[in-house]
């Protein structure tokens, strides 16, 4: 899974993408916060729910508990 | 005189086992058909390109001279084709250690950094939906084809190259300007037209078309064939 290295731990793009979902947002808002591609951000979000790292409710994003434990302190 | 068909017996020069798996064809002006597939920026489906022009490409393998010299060009247009909100999306039938493996080469031996993702289409599945596997050139290769996708998903245009000739990525450059300043403006664009070139009128289709334009201020050499600056 792109989000999530062998060992684990957050990809870069990915720990960029749940960063910038400290404040819940759409795709676009992640994409403009962090300068990733949109479709990069769009796979990157549905492969990082798929792994329960983030929810997605009416088109915006969360990070979850998980997602939040993985990135640093 | 009767409206008679001529109907032949011969058979036909290759039998339809001969012409290798099905394979589609998209159409111009059709949705293009979606997938998902794993690429090198991880699985991505065609839908997360809404909104961006997409310009989907295959070549016929990694590690190949021609290929490689296109993926420089492909990298060199990168930055003029995102200013036009376009993205690029590669393909061959390779895996994906192998695509990751052949981006690393190229920028060791070159220092060119590949910045768009390449599916790894090994079992052929959008290769088929694109219909980019000519079985009389390779049945095991993806010949060199281009699809332009609009931000709302329909192929707007579609380029097929042969394994031996490397593609001219300032045309593909050129084909984008021409589409996007159609659909701007309303307008079509005449052969070797490039920016900042005079762009064609569309036909009228009316009478009172025909009158309006002659009083437009177009340049017209006649009724049908008119241009004007855009």
């Amino acid at each position: 899974m792109a989000c999530i290295g062998s060992q684990g731990e957050l990809t870069e793009s990915a720990r960029k993408m749940l960063t910038a979902l400290e404040e819940p947002g759409t795709a676009e808002d992640v994409a403009a916060r962090t300068g990733l591609p949109l479709f990069r951000v769009r796979g990157g979000l549905r492969e990082m729910a798929e792994a329960g790292l983030v929810e997605l409710n009416s088109g915006t994003y969360s990070p979850t508990q998980r997602g939040l434990a993985l990135l640093p302190a | 005189m009767s409206n008679h068909v001529e109907i032949t017996t011969e058979a036909p020069s290759r039998t339809l086992a001969e012409s290798g798996p099905a394979s589609s064809l998209p159409r111009l002006g059709m949705a293009a058909p979606a997938f998902e597939a794993v690429t090198t920026h991880g699985k991505l489906r065609l839908e997360d390109f809404r909104g961006n022009w997409l310009v989907l490409f295959s070549h016929p393998a990694d590690f190949t001279p021609v290929c490689t010299t296109e993926f420089l060009a492909f990298a060199a247009i990168a930055p003029e084709l995102r200013e036009r909100g376009v993205e690029l999306l590669g393909l061959s039938i390779d895996s994906p250690t192998s695509h990751i493996a052949w981006v690393r080469n190229i920028k060791e031996k070159f220092g060119i950094d590949i910045p768009f993702p390449i599916i790894a289409d090994s079992n052929k599945e959008v290769a088929s939906l694109y219909g980019m596997i000519m079985p009389g050139e390779s049945k095991t290769e993806t010949s060199r084809c281009v699809f332009v996708i609009d931000p709302v998903g329909t192929v707007r245009a579609m380029i097929y190259y042969p394994l031996t000739t490397g593609r001219n990525t300032d045309e593909i450059v050129r084909l984008i300007d021409a589409l996007q300043t159609t659909d701007k403006h309303g307008v079509a664009t005449p052969a070797n037209w490039k920016p900042g070139d005079k762009v064609i009128v569309p036909p009228p289709s009316t009478m009172e078309e025909v009158e309006a334009r002659l009083k437009a201020g177009f340049e017209c050499t006649d009724w049908y064939f008119c241009k004007k600056s855009v």
